[in-house]
């Protein structure tokens, strides 16, 4: 018994680890060192010295710390309820669908998501472009004259944040064609045998029964949309970066630009606190919700 | 817009209508034009890839191109190092999706279904390492791989990136549902553990792995901030990286720089043409939705 349980641990340990190596190594072991380098002044590459909350204290009184929470934060209130609803609306308008065309309709839905965020940032650069973009079109009627999107501070984030939900949306539509086709059909027959009208339909089976997931799509953009970086670094490059600055690219400027390694790291758990205490608050509101089934 | 809305259960109902319904008609109208508005984008990159640099920024609308022109794709091919980038981007994202995979159906193996000491405390990291930010590692992750002197090499890309606790996760459900007795029955026949991971439990959940491989390959394809850090000598670039500098030396030469963009996603955008029911179902199951 002893020697099966033995043998039985020598094969455990074998098969987790390749997966707990590279999992010490790329994740808890930067976690760690994040923390420590945080307390240190150094450069990206090289030896540092202690200096306790100093970095702490600097990022407190910076103003770029503060703009970028500010842009990071507004960003998050421009894509993710927003995203979520119009997720949720173009689902509904899917699942009317049949058979091929909704494949089709679907897929063109949903093929900007798997899009690289590279290609995302050349299709909409030449959208918008000032000068031949075919989306000036619609601007230029709407504001009186073309704009050049990128390099004019009010148009940048809500643009940015419109791009984004245009790409990381079907993501959440599939979510939330999953949860409609979870509706039992029965409900809509009995409702229909009721004479309930569309709309009390939609207020009294559809809505509350997709509201879980609608609750889902919310924490999971939320959390997403706080890491942004990609598409405003792209388009923010040769312009102004400082007054669009979102959270991790403050930490990229600090750590690649500047090379204050410490100061960067300091900024990253500054994230790092942000983003675990939202997806706490997630893993909360998911089993409050579990908890009521 | 309510409107919308409260007519969607129709067609879940069933679709039975005894009578002529114009709104019906009018919202389908809607959802396929809303649908062309939605793709147009795509499309006109993918337009203004097949026309002449010059046609490209002729004024006015011209929604077709006049021919399909090449042009683009040919220079981009000839003038870039785009064939090197593809062949980057092709080495790493399949080390990392080989990797990511096998690793977490290995260790989701032992967790779903050995004792071993650690157990517990190995899956409530993995569910708590959910939680954590990739990209405020990027620093450390640089000043880790630099430390080894891998900046600049394929396996500098590749090390940080097979870390996927999801994949874990949904491979450790699946082989908890996995009834008890195939396991017994295949152990008094003197299989071992290796042979009934992958003779057995990997096979008889063939369509989670392919699933899980698919979208893991295109994560890793479309990655950007870490290979962005990690290769910034243009002849180790991915392909994601590197259209962004074909821009910068091609200026406004839009027609060419969309065809980088075209080629860029071509693997991606067939790997999802081609297994859409494993993409959604990856996607679901990533969520936590069973699917």
């Amino acid at each position: 018994m002893t020697k099966n349980s033995r043998s039985e641990y020598l094969v455990a340990a074998v098969l987790v680890a390749p997966f707990v190596l590279i999992f010490g190594w790329m994740f808890i072991y930067p976690t760690l060192q994040m923390l420590q380098l945080s307390f240190t002044k150094s450069p990206l590459i090289g030896a540092g010295t202690w200096v306790g909350f100093d970095n702490y204290i600097k990022m407190f009184n910076d103003r770029t710390f503060w703009t970028a929470i500010w842009n990071t934060s507004y960003f998050v209130l421009l894509t993710v309820v927003p995203g979520t609803a119009a997720a949720m609306i173009i689902a509904l308008m899917v699942s009317r669908l049949n058979g091929w065309v909704q494949s089709i309709i679907l897929a063109a839905f949903f093929l900007p998501y798997i899009l690289p965020v590279t290609v995302v940032y050349l299709i909409w650069d030449w959208m918008l472009n000032l000068q031949f973009g075919i989306a000036q079109f619609i601007i230029e009627p709407l504001a009186g004259k073309r704009v050049n999107v990128w390099r004019t501070v009010p148009w940048f984030m809500p643009m940015a944040a419109l791009l984004t939900i245009w790409w990381t949306n079907g993501f959440s539509i599939l979510l939330f064609l999953a949860g409609l086709r979870n509706i039992p059909r029965e409900l809509y027959e009995a409702a229909a045998l009721d004479g309930a009208s569309r709309w009390q339909v939609f207020r009294s089976i559809t809505w509350p029964l997709i509201w879980p997931v609608t609750v889902l799509c919310l924490t999971i953009q939320l959390i997403l949309q706080l890491k942004i970086f990609d598409q405003v670094y792209l388009f923010a490059q040769g312009g102004r970066t400082q007054a669009t600055m979102v959270l991790v690219q403050f930490i990229y400027e600090q750590a690649f630009q500047k090379n204050s390694g410490g100061y960067a790291a300091t900024i990253a758990v500054a994230l790092f606190v942000i983003v675990v205490g939202f997806s706490l608050l997630q893993f909360q509101v998911l089993r409050a919700r579990g908890g009521n089934k | 817009m309510t409107d919308i809305v409260s007519t969607a259960p129709i067609q879940v109902a069933g679709g039975r209508r005894r009578y002529f319904d114009p709104g019906y008609w009018i919202l389908n109208l809607l959802t396929v034009a809303f649908a062309a508005i939605w793709f147009f984008p795509v499309y006109w990159a993918l337009a203004t890839s097949f026309k002449t640099d010059d046609e490209a920024v002729r004024p006015g609308i011209n929604l077709l191109p006049e021919a399909i022109h090449l042009d683009g794709y040919a220079f981009v091919i000839q003038n870039s190092n785009l064939p090197i980038w593809y062949v980057n981007s092709i080495i790493t994202s399949v080390a990392v999706t080989v990797l990511a995979v096998v690793m977490a159906a290995c260790a989701g193996y032992a967790i779903s279904q050995l004792k071993f000491p650690g157990r517990k405390l190995l899956w409530y990291t993995v569910l708590a390492s959910f939680m954590v930010p990739v990209s405020a590692l990027i620093v450390n992750h640089f000043i880790i791989i630099a430390d080894v002197k891998l900046l600049n090499t394929h396996a500098g890309i590749v090390l940080p990136m097979p870390i996927t606790p999801v994949t874990v996760i949904v491979y450790k459900n699946f082989f908890d549902s996995m009834p008890r007795e195939y396991r017994e029955a295949a152990l008094i026949d003197g299989a071992n553990e290796f042979q009934l991971l992958f003779r057995m439990f990997i096979p008889m959940n063939w369509g989670v792995t392919t699933a899980l491989a698919i979208i893991t390959f295109i994560g890793a394809w479309n990655s950007f901030l870490w290979p962005f850090l990690v290769a910034q000598n243009e002849r180790m670039m991915t392909v994601t990286v590197g259209i962004t500098a074909v821009q910068d030396t091609f200026g406004v030469a839009y027609a060419r720089v969309l065809s980088g963009a075209v080629l860029a996603s071509l693997p991606v955008a067939l790997a999802y043409l081609i297994f859409q029911r494993r993409v959604t179902q990856a996607i679901t199951l990533s969520a936590g939705i069973k699917g």
